[in-house]
């Protein structure tokens, strides 16, 4: 086996595959970043819609539910290819790494409302409560007593979800989009062996998302590592 | 000056009657002692007037208006006037002593933060603890994140102070501590709804008892006559049996 890579690797590394492999591990970083941003924006708007009480309110919760019940419970393929096909239908010229950022960031949204929403319900009741009868707004009671005694318990599966997630925007092949999967494929049928290709892409996946691994195990130790986070 | 009038109040958890037909009265300066067996519906009545628990019927009329708990506008200024303070304190587990009692005040209420924090001190001093400013409440003993959860309730200005069994939850020796605090607020003519087990602390302190069972109000009258001299048959039982041991 190595002596088969060895044998292609002169030929392999080249400027232009250098290049080729570079674009393809920006867009699936640009992919994962899209959809951990947004994905998290969206996953605390959807957790914080869910804790409303107004009566006129009802459909926003409704239509909370439905978005995390829904898309978490439909395969990665699923969504994105009914993205794909509406974005089609509607005759919008959408370029596709745009159809498949939008389809990351629904279903990162989707895991990480729920990733909150679980977060936000352990906090005792009474917390909520005390709040409330001190006149703090929704919000409030969120940002300043509720989150900030939630992250514990929101930060390690968000970036448990995030590591994931980054080896899922390998989905947006699936699309035609060149990221870090579609590269293998296409250096793979070039000639080159499935073990140099592949095992390529695998050293800078790792890459990627090592590093938000360690960001994840920073942040855990700061916010909700020791018993209080000091102010 | 505050005056609350509670008029044939029903309240429902769910389908379960917790309160029929009460009428209560607390007027400016009064301490009102809610006694009365476990689930008789003292602390819904606290609840019910923060709007915690909306009532089902009747009204709660504040300084001569009703408050229409369906407005929320409505139950944001009540709660400007009237505090509590829980019996499991309730103190935010992420904040300070100081942080704990300044927060309300300085962000919900845009106070300058020098004067609340000034104040803050002051009050938690009042209560003994000048010198925890800085802990956490999980660092404090429960009868000091009680007297914390006063001096919370005490920054907020109120008017009107519920305190729903604050001893209930403490151990033996921190109770006299917390009643210490409270006797002080009485005799600087706090107006105050007090449920409490702790019958001698009631009887010292109140100006006037009632005296609750399966959510209805029983008797009502001066301490010494609920004590000593109860008219109605479920009260002389109830303060026979406390009195017992």
């Amino acid at each position: 086996m190595f002596e088969t890579i060895l044998a292609e690797w002169p030929r392999f590394a080249t400027l232009a595959n250098a290049a080729f492999l570079a674009r393809a591990a920006a867009t699936t970083l640009a992919l994962s970043a899209v959809g951990v941003v947004l994905g998290s924006l969206i996953g605390v708007a959807v957790a914080v819609a869910g804790r409303t009480r107004a009566g006129w309110l009802r459909p926003v919760r409704l239509l909370a539910r439905l978005y995390t019940e829904l898309f978490r419970r439909v395969p990665f393929l699923v969504t994105l290819m009914l993205t794909f096909y509406l974005v089609q239908a509607s005759g919008v010229d959408l370029p596709l790494a745009v159809v498949a950022g939008v389809t990351v960031t629904l279903i990162a949204g989707a895991y990480l409302a729920e990733i909150v929403r679980a977060g936000l319900a352990a906090v005792h009741p009474n917390q909520w409560e005390a709040a409330a009868t001190m006149n703090f707004t929704l919000l409030q009671t969120i940002r300043l007593v509720v989150l900030p005694q939630a992250w514990p318990l929101i930060l390690p599966p968000s970036f448990g979800f995030f590591v994931m997630f980054i080896k899922d925007t390998a989905l947006a092949s699936q699309i035609g989009v060149i990221e870090l999967t579609y590269a293998a494929r296409v250096l793979n049928n070039k000639g080159f062996s499935a073990t140099l290709s592949f095992g390529c892409v695998l050293v800078l996946y790792f890459a990627l998302s090592y590093p938000l691994a360690r960001l994840g195990a920073r942040l855990e130790t700061r916010l909700a590592g020791p018993r209080h986070p000091r102010p | 000056m505050p005056d609350l009038v509670i008029r044939g109040l029903d309240a429902h958890y769910g389908a379960t009657p917790v309160l029929s037909g009460l009428d209560l009265h607390v007027e400016s300066g009064a301490t009102v002692g809610l006694i009365g067996p476990s689930g008789s519906g003292k602390s819904t009545i606290l609840r019910t007037i923060l709007g915690l628990l909306p009532p089902s019927r009747g009204e709660i009329v504040l300084d001569g208006r009703r408050v229409d708990y369906a407005k929320p506008a409505e139950v944001r200024a009540l709660r400007e006037r009237v505090a509590v303070v829980f019996q499991q304190y309730n103190l935010f587990q992420n904040m300070t002593v100081l942080q704990n009692v300044c927060i309300t005040p300085v962000k919900i209420r845009g106070r300058p933060r020098r004067e609340v924090e000034d104040e803050a001190r002051r009050l938690l001093a009042k209560v003994g603890l000048a010198d925890k400013l800085s802990s956490y409440p999980d660092q404090l003993s429960g009868g000091q994140q009680q007297r914390v959860a006063i001096a919370r309730a005490l920054a907020l200005r109120p008017e009107i102070l519920l305190l729903d069994e604050v001893t209930a939850a403490l151990d033996p020796e921190l109770v006299s501590e917390v009643l210490d605090t409270i006797r002080l607020l009485a005799r600087e003519g706090m107006t105050m709804m007090i449920v409490s087990h702790e019958m001698g602390f009631i009887r010292e302190v109140s100006s006037r008892v009632v005296f609750m069972a399966d959510g209805r109000k029983v008797e009502e009258g001066p301490p010494a006559r609920i004590f000593d001299a109860p008219q109605e048959a479920r009260t002389q039982s109830f303060v026979s049996k406390i009195l017992r041991h």
